[in-house]
């Protein structure tokens, strides 16, 4: 709206800088260090370039496959699940039920706090052999399970630990719910529609952005995954829980192989990023806008 | 589902009391389902905060979070750490990253934001993908070179790594949560501020600035949060202990103290959490709201 140019150049300035210096420079590097031998403990100047010697060792390495399997299958399984439970918890909660703040607030709570290193904590003690889940299920008479200990369960209680933390998505449902005009409903009852058939014929048709916007962002966040398996399960137990960002971690300030895990975490960025472009790719073929908006207000 | 479509229809023009009936029937099944999983979502925490309340030995003898026996012992203990310092030293610690990050996000975030969303700057829409783009982008591929430019300008074991870039607006989803907000206020004060002959700063502090403070305290509580609950950052730059936050000092008290102190653990987990439990429940609006901006105006 200001005519001004330079005056508005000026305050988009410390972004410019910033995304040149703490964003290209630092992605630019890494696919260089990718392609070099170099470690940690020594000065910058040693490292030396090596062609795609890392990519070479990275696919046939046993402990990359695995790292690529666990990551897959935690995003795979965490998304959709977080996701179905977001929306329906939200359908179930958009009924003009009374108290419905209190919920909503009560749902959210775990968001907020989820990402937390003390809430990670409270997990590892639930989870663990003499913790709060195996003594319920002994008041139970259930047998107690070895739950951080066994492959197949460490990872279920990183998964969960995320699921736990629906709400962030569910307040963008509800929200979204909440904008869907109620004269639409009306017209489908009266046309003699069933519930589940306003549900999907009009609820979820609308609600495409907000699965979009969602979808894109869970899945983002989920190949990013750090904490849970970093603190909760160290990764283990053999290996059943080593998450892409922890082997990266792990290769950089561990092992001090910095070429090695900038072509880790390159690979990571490459799959997110084809994640991404599908994604919107297809979005043009069941993300559905109600009125199509111009480009560029 | 298929059940409640053969209900629909075995009971044309829902009249009378089996309508009433289906009705109760239906708000009991959901405030079922709300309560259920609400208890379900709620238990770990409210177990953490009784937990902390018990003697350690009562933690493994019961499911129920209620303190049979209540003490502060957890507390005490706890709070003392099993390091040379307090745990008020990493709270203390916490707050002295986060406060100066709070401040120059809000700062950088309006201010580009203002730009973007006001001026036809150069180059503005491939800037503004970019922008987006950076929310995407997973953060693991930045994470060795920004470390090793931190330790060229050696600040590796300061906080300055862990708050100066975000004087540069480099959390897109900010920028990008402002410029939403900005675009859906009206622009006629704004237009009279300029034709009273107010420059474009004094537009942004005096007009729009009041006029956004809803998606500024939604920026401050996010970066709050997130901040708080930051954890590889500190972990990579920070390593001496008497710099770290509680986030790290957590993480030593469960390596150190294992299968021995849950109560003081817990104890300063719930410490921990605290803060934020408190500006959740007293801005819970601009939680909601602010998350929602950018998905649903959009």
């Amino acid at each position: 709206m200001y005519a001004n140019r330079a005056a508005g150049t000026a305050y988009v300035l410390p972004f410019i800088f910033g995304l040149a210096a703490f964003t290209l420079f630092p992605f630019v590097a890494s696919l260089l260090l990718s392609f070099s031998d170099y470690q940690l403990q020594d000065p910058v100047s040693t490292a030396s370039f090596v062609g795609v010697e890392n990519y070479g060792a990275m696919f046939a390495d046993r402990t990359f496959q695995k790292s690529l399997g666990v990551t897959f299958l935690y995003v795979f399984v965490t998304v959709p699940l977080k996701l179905a439970f977001a929306l329906f918890i939200a359908w179930v909660l958009n009924f003009r039920l009374r108290g419905i703040g209190f919920f909503r607030t009560a749902y959210y709570l775990p968001s907020i706090l989820g990402g937390s290193v003390a809430i990670a904590v409270v997990w590892r003690y639930v989870f663990a052999g003499d913790g709060l889940l195996n003594q319920a299920f002994e008041v139970f008479g259930a047998a107690p399970a070895n739950w951080l200990g066994e492959p197949g369960y460490a990872m279920f209680s990183i998964v969960l630990l995320r699921l736990w933390q629906f709400g962030s998505a569910m307040v963008i449902f509800l929200a979204g719910l909440q904008a869907i005009p109620e004269d639409l409903y009306e017209a489908a009852r009266l046309d003699g529609a069933s519930p589940w058939r306003m549900f999907t014929s009009v609820t979820l048709p609308l609600l495409t952005p907000i699965i979009f916007f969602n979808f894109i962002m869970q899945v983002v966040q989920a190949f990013q995954e750090f904490n849970g398996p970093y603190i909760i399960t160290g990764g283990g137990p053999l290996k059943s829980t080593y998450l892409l960002p922890l082997m990266i971690y792990e290769e950089t300030f561990k092992y001090f192989n910095v070429g090695y895990a900038s072509a880790l975490s390159w690979f990571l960025f490459v799959i997110v990023a084809l994640f991404t472009a599908v994604a919107f790719w297809s979005s043009r073929y069941w993300v559905f806008y109600a009125q199509e908006r111009g480009e560029g207000k | 589902m298929n059940v409640a479509v053969l209900a629909s229809r075995a009971t044309p023009p829902a009249t009378g009391t089996t309508g009433e009936g289906r009705r109760t029937l239906q708000l009991v099944l959901r405030y079922g389902v709300l309560i259920g999983v609400g208890l379900l979502m709620l238990y770990p925490l409210l177990w953490m905060v009784g937990a902390a309340f018990k003697p350690n030995r009562e933690i493994f003898d019961s499911i129920g979070f209620w303190p049979q026996s209540p003490t502060l012992e957890g507390f005490v203990e706890g709070w003392r750490t099993g390091t040379e310092h307090t745990f008020g030293t990493y709270l203390l610690n916490t707050f002295e990253i986060i406060v100066p990050k709070v401040i120059v996000t809000v700062i950088s975030s309006v201010v580009v934001a203002f730009g973007f969303a006001r001026f036809r700057v150069p180059g503005r829409r491939v800037l503004f993908a970019l922008l987006i783009a950076t929310v995407l982008l997973p953060k693991s591929v930045l994470l060795i070179p920004q470390y090793l430019m931190f330790r060229e300008l050696g600040w590796l074991d300061t906080f300055l790594p862990l708050y100066v870039p975000a004087a540069f607006a480099t959390e897109g989803f900010f920028v990008f949560m402002i410029v939403q907000f900005m675009r859906s206020v009206p622009l006629e004060m704004e237009e009279a501020a300029v034709i009273d002959g107010c420059n474009s700063l004094q537009v942004l502090l005096y007009v729009v600035v009041p006029v956004i403070m809803p998606a500024i305290i939604s920026v401050a509580l996010f970066q709050f949060m997130w901040s708080m609950n930051d954890f590889l950052q500190p972990l990579i730059y920070l390593s001496s202990v008497e710099k770290y936050p509680v986030s790290l000092a957590l993480k030593l008290a469960i390596d150190v103290t294992e299968a021995t102190s849950w109560n003081q653990v817990l104890a300063m987990s719930t410490i921990a959490v605290l803060p934020s439990i408190v500006l959740f429940y007293a801005a819970q609006k601009y939680f909601v709201e602010g998350i929602t901006v950018g998905s649903v105006k959009g």
